[in-house]
């Protein structure tokens, strides 16, 4: 491995350590299981052992009785205060107690507040609950068989387990395309469900207090706003008496945007008692019960030229969405961005149609690091891709090179409507190509095979489409996806900046410091990034779907030049010039010709708040706030390259190299891009190859646990091997994209891509996620099966 | 987090004191040694008991490694972790080093032991085919002395060992013999995995190169972990070669009685189990110097 300096101590952009990183790595990280409260009691959540059940019965008695129990309540209590049930962030409705049906396993029961969370899980066990089992919906495709039971009998009306249905593109013009093209492909496909699987799980602290009427609320959010705003329209409480604080988080990836039941009852179970109350999950908790990512099952056709010219793309889609439909992606895409399914080439016509089905299963499905559905696109095209090229029996390299989308074609409309703002997709695609040396793999691998050894090489070239998002278009339940950014510099020419985004482990204390410390010269050190607490940042979104940088961070660029415009005036004053003889360089203004006449922005800072005049009309003081809205979504691309080796014999796949050469634009922080993309592609392998949240048929969870549901560790992923190009976005302040998903969108089709070019001798052109040994020995022997 | 029930907790110092309270406390009892076995099922509240005893403390009593050129004593406090860096251990039974560096992560090696390992009985617990390959026997200790049960019957069912209540495991014993070698393989879906499969072998060989003894243990193939009789008797007097490790192999596989389950098909694992014969049978021989 090459060392690089990873502390350039930058005045803006470059690579510097992360300010944040002291406190996690002596210790001092504050979670929300850190936060202690005098009198605080915990809580904990009976859940459902059944798929599918109607409780009959319900007696808590025993549980109340038990020392130290403080309050045990059902989904009957809550029905008294209108709160059994809440909104989903896709328009559905969830319960947050049971008080019909339970719908999934793990489903929340009833809860028990006491004084520690020893006596509150013992209590749980003295909650007697008489069920009549139900028989479940498993398989997403028979959901819609018409003897299926129907799960969501809640709704009125309703008499199936259709979830919704969505289709995006030109059926008509698609079907023309592939009528006349020489060659179709057809593949089936399953991303099957997985999980985020954060380090730290969900939890919340609440303290209401009675008299105030005011809800002080810690907890794991990744979207701190836009769930005080939701707190306020379904409990009641007043949007300004709530104070929602998003302390350190220990990884999201999405697993941390809906609101769920825990936090629900947390609150109740503060109100009820009067204390502050403490809900921490534990592991199972979090793999049971919290937002799912994928589980969808695809068709993927393709229509090209003998000669691999790619025509049209089109895809049938089931989607299982669990037992409540609680997808958080803006209101108008059902589906995410699943839309951007036609990938990085440039073709004539595209056609999605969409079924989503209610299961008994967990809600959730747009997570783990997926940009809204990003990923089951990229995954989708790059693998009928693959399978196109097994077809015409071409190189895959140069298949996708021969149909990647032109410079002079950006910005570009793609055929299922999406505005590619910018990409220049074949220097990337080169640069992979070079730094894997993929003519020498390829000689490598054809000596190896006459060896009868298993080596495959895979590619994917990913396009994502991040930063939701303009208000236009986006919204969360009527909330706007527009961010908001505070900067004040204070009298010593040090600052705070104010985001309303949040950081679960993305670095956002030192990269926003740099996007402000570029626009206006103070030393990132000296600026201070505060984020997570409602009463302490403006409005916004928060973080998730890679959109902090092309949204807040092109609102800190913003505000960072607001104030530095206004810092111009006094700067002009100062200097006894007029605005326009003045000339900036980072950090001070001078007067043009005579850079001798300089002042500091440290300088101008202590002008604005000291004594003497300011210019006429000019307040003191030297801070700004904005709104950014942004105008387009950024559309960073990759070009990913993976080598894998396979023991003939066992069948397990060694990730033996993996290239990922990402253009996200500008680039701030190199190292922190370095890190998220190696986070991403550590993602990719255990989805490529080992992880799945599976039911058995009655719909028990298979993956309850770290033992059933596998993380990949350090043991399971080669040394990265990164490099990048730079198309800076035309609409954004800095021209940043996005880059926090970019590897778990693009790795997970590059890892299986190598998985079945290894498996090319057995005859196989498809074989599904996820790749552990005895799956691809299945598929050695021609018997390849989905996973569901 | 998770949380276990109420328990009561007792600490011993001497392996007599851990006997006598076993027998005070009877069958609402357990000894806790390294609890990486005990304690996930006592959090995820799959099991509870009234009482724990603590036998850490019998470390310096029982955490032995003795090698005598006849034969290996091992107390049952031993730790995976001294297992794995004992090179004595290694230079004569190199299969204890080569199931140690798979079994679990380093946490879990620091803490768990040789005794908790056996007496777990866990059907795809890693030491279990290595002591069964290598032909171990266990030594138990009761308020009436000591007995020792071949590795053969020592599980007596999953999670079910010949410990009777008031006894408790106090070392393992492993034959030595000169030219003979031994071998462990895992395949495990991701490193500190349970196995899919793993194969233990231990192989002898006689003066003039045949194999004099070879025994093979398997893991997660069945309800405990497995010897195979059928292959020393087809192994014994055979000059050692390839084909003679593919019949090894073909009787593991037909010799187990693996289930489809997440880790994999039964088929595979029947698969498994012949090819991890294979090949561990061909490094033991090449480690007996065959
Ligand atoms: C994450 C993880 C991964 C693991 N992976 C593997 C793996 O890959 N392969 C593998 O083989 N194992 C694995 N294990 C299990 C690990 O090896 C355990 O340490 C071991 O199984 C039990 O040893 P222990 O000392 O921790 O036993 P404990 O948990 O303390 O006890 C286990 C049982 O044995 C009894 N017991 C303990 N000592 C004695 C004694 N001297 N006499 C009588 N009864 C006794 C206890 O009462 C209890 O019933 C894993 C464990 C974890 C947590």
């Amino acid at each position: 491995m090459t060392t690089v300096d990873n502390d350039l101590k930058p005045v803006g952009y470059g690579r510097m350590l992360r300010k944040e990183d002291p406190r996690f790595v002596r210790g001092r990280g504050r979670y929300t299981d850190d936060v202690q409260l005098p009198g605080m009691l915990h809580l904990a959540i009976l859940r459902s052992p059944f798929a599918h059940a109607r409780i009959v019965h319900m007696d808590t008695t025993a549980a109340a009785a038990l020392p130290r129990v403080k309050a045990v309540v059902t989904g009957a209590d809550l029905a008294g205060l209108g709160l059994a049930w809440m909104p989903t962030l896709s328009g559905d409705v969830q319960a947050v107690l049971a008080t019909d049906k339970v719908r999934f396993q793990g489903q929340e029961v009833a809860f028990v507040v006491a004084e520690d969370r020893y006596a509150a899980r013992d209590a749980l066990e003295l909650i007697d609950v008489e069920y009549d089992v139900l028989d479940p919906v498993i398989d997403a495709r028979r959901a819609l068989d018409p003897a299926a039971p129907v799960i969501r009998d809640d709704l009125a009306g309703k008499t199936d387990n259709h979830c919704f249905d969505w289709e995006t593109g030109d059926a008509a013009a698609t079907a023309a395309v592939f009528e006349r093209a020489d060659v179709v492909v057809s593949q089936d496909l399953v991303y099957p469900r997985v999980h985020p699987a954060p380090m730290e799980t969900c939890g919340a602290v609440a303290d209401f207090d009675a008299v105030e009427g005011r809800l002080k609320l810690w907890s794991t959010t990744q979207a701190p706003h836009a769930h005080r705003t939701l707190y306020a329209m379904v409990a009641g409480i007043p949007e300004h008496k709530i104070q929602v604080i998003s302390p350190d988080i220990g990884g999201g990836f999405g697993n941390k945007v809906p609101i769920y039941p825990g936090y629900v009852c947390a609150i109740v179970g503060s109100i009820v008692t009067g204390k502050p109350v403490k809900w921490m999950e534990d592991r199972s908790e979090n793999l049971v019960s919290t937002g799912f990512a994928r589980d969808y099952i695809m068709r993927g056709e393709i229509a090209a030229t003998r000669d691999g010219k790619i025509l049209a793309i089109r895809t049938h889609v089931l989607a299982d969405h669990g037992a409540f439909n609680g997808t958080a992606a803006p209101v108008k895409y059902p589906a995410g961005f699943f839309g951007v399914f036609t990938g990085s080439y440039d073709i004539e016509a595209a056609y999605c149609s969409m079924t989503a089905v209610y299961t008994n299963k967990a809600p959730g499905g747009v997570a783990y690091a997926c940009s809204f559905r990003i990923t089951e696109a990229v995954y989708l095209v790059e693998r009928i891709v693959d399978c196109l090229a097994y077809e015409l029996d071409m190189d895959p390299a140069l298949l996708r090179l021969r149909n990647l989308l032109k410079p002079d074609q950006f910005p570009y409309m793609s055929k299922t409507g999406w505005e590619y703002d910018s990409g220049n997709y074949e220097p990337t695609m080169r640069l992979a190509l070079s730094l894997a040396g993929y003519d020498d793999l390829r000689r490598e691998q054809a000596e190896r095979r006459s060896r009868g050894e298993i080596m495959g090489i895979g590619i994917a070239f990913f396009t994502e489409a991040v930063g939701a998002g303009p208000r236009k278009n986006m919204d969360i339940l009527g909330l706007g996806m527009a961010d908001g950014c505070e900067l004040r510099v204070h009298p010593t020419g040090k600052a705070v900046v104010r985001l309303s985004v949040q950081s679960q482990g993305q670095g956002h204390e030192t990269t926003f410091a740099q996007i402000v410390a570029e626009e206006i010269g103070i030393p990132p050190a000296d600026i201070d990034v505060v984020h997570g607490d409602t009463d302490q940042t403006p409005f916004g979104l928060g973080t998730y779907g890679s959109r902090s940088t092309p949204v807040s961070g092109a609102a800190a660029a913003l505000v960072a030049r607001k104030v530095r415009d206004k810092a111009k005036l006094i700067a002009a004053s100062m200097l006894e010039v007029s605005v326009a003889d003045l000339e900036w360089q980072k950090g001070s203004f001078s007067v043009k010709g005579d850079p001798g006449a300089a002042v500091t922005i440290q300088d101008i800072a202590m002008r604005a708040h000291g004594a003497g005049d300011l210019p006429d009309g000019l307040e003191g003081g030297l801070e700004a706030q904005i709104c950014y809205n942004p105008s387009n979504l950024t559309y960073p691309h990759g070009a990913y390259i993976c080598v894998v080796d396979i023991d003939p014999g066992t069948a397990v796949v060694k990730v033996r190299r993996f290239v990922a050469v990402d253009d996200c634009g500008t680039r701030i922080n190199p190292m922190i891009i370095e890190g998220q993309v190696h986070g991403g592609l550590t993602d990719g392998v255990g989805m490529a190859l080992m992880e799945m949240i599976a039911f058995d048929e009655d719909g028990n969870c298979l993956g309850a646990s770290l033992m059933d549901y596998l993380l990949p560790t350090a043991l399971e992923v080669p040394d990265w091997e990164t490099g990048f190009t730079v198309t800076p976005s035309p609409h954004h302040p800095i021209g940043a994209k996005g880059v926090g998903e970019s590897a778990t969108v693009g790795s997970p089709p590059a890892i299986v891509n190598a998985v079945v070019d290894a498996l090319r001798p057995y005859g196989v052109r498809h074989a599904d996620m996820p790749l552990t040994p005895s799956r691809v020995w299945d598929a050695m022997r021609g018997h390849a099966q989905p996973p569901i | 987090m998770q949380v276990p029930a109420p328990f009561e907790y007792a600490r011993a110092s001497t392996v007599d004191e851990a006997v006598a309270l076993l027998e005070r406390l009877g069958d609402t009892a357990r000894l806790i040694a390294g609890g990486h076995s005990l304690l996930p099922m006592m959090k995820l509240r799959l099991a509870s008991f009234d009482h724990l005893i603590d036998i850490n403390d019998l470390h310096g009593e029982l955490g032995y490694i003795t090698v005598t050129p006849d034969e290996v004593r091992i107390g049952a406090l031993a730790r995976h972790r001294e297992l794995l860096e004992s090179d004595e251990l290694a230079a004569v039974h190199p299969i204890f080093r080569d199931a140690e560096r798979v079994i679990a992560d380093p946490v879990v090696r620091n803490r768990g032991t040789l005794g908790g390992s056996l007496c777990q009985a866990d059907p795809s617990e890693d030491l279990s085919a290595v002591c069964t390959a290598l032909g171990a026997s266990c030594v138990i200790r009761g308020s009436g002395g000591s007995r020792v049960v071949p590795m053969a019957d020592f599980h007596r069912g999953p999670y079910e060992t010949a410990v009777g209540e008031g006894e408790i495991l106090t070392e393992v014993r492993v034959p030595v013999h000169a030219r003979a070698g031994s071998a462990y393989a895992k395949v495990e879906r991701r490193a500190g995995d349970w196995a899919v499969v793993s194969a233990g072998a231990f192989v002898r060989l006689a003066a003039d190169g045949t194999i004099a003894d070879a025994r093979v243990g398997l893991a997660a193939v069945g309800p405990n972990t497995t010897g195979i009789p059928g292959i020393p008797a087809a192994l014994r007097g055979r000059a050692p070669a390839e084909d003679v490790y593919a019949e090894a192999g073909a009787i593991a596989a037909e010799g187990c009685d693996p289930a489809t389950d997440q880790r994999g098909s039964a088929d595979y694992k029947r698969h498994l189990a012949a090819e991890l014969t294979r090949r561990t049978l061909r490094v033991a021989v090449s480690r007996a110097g065959g």
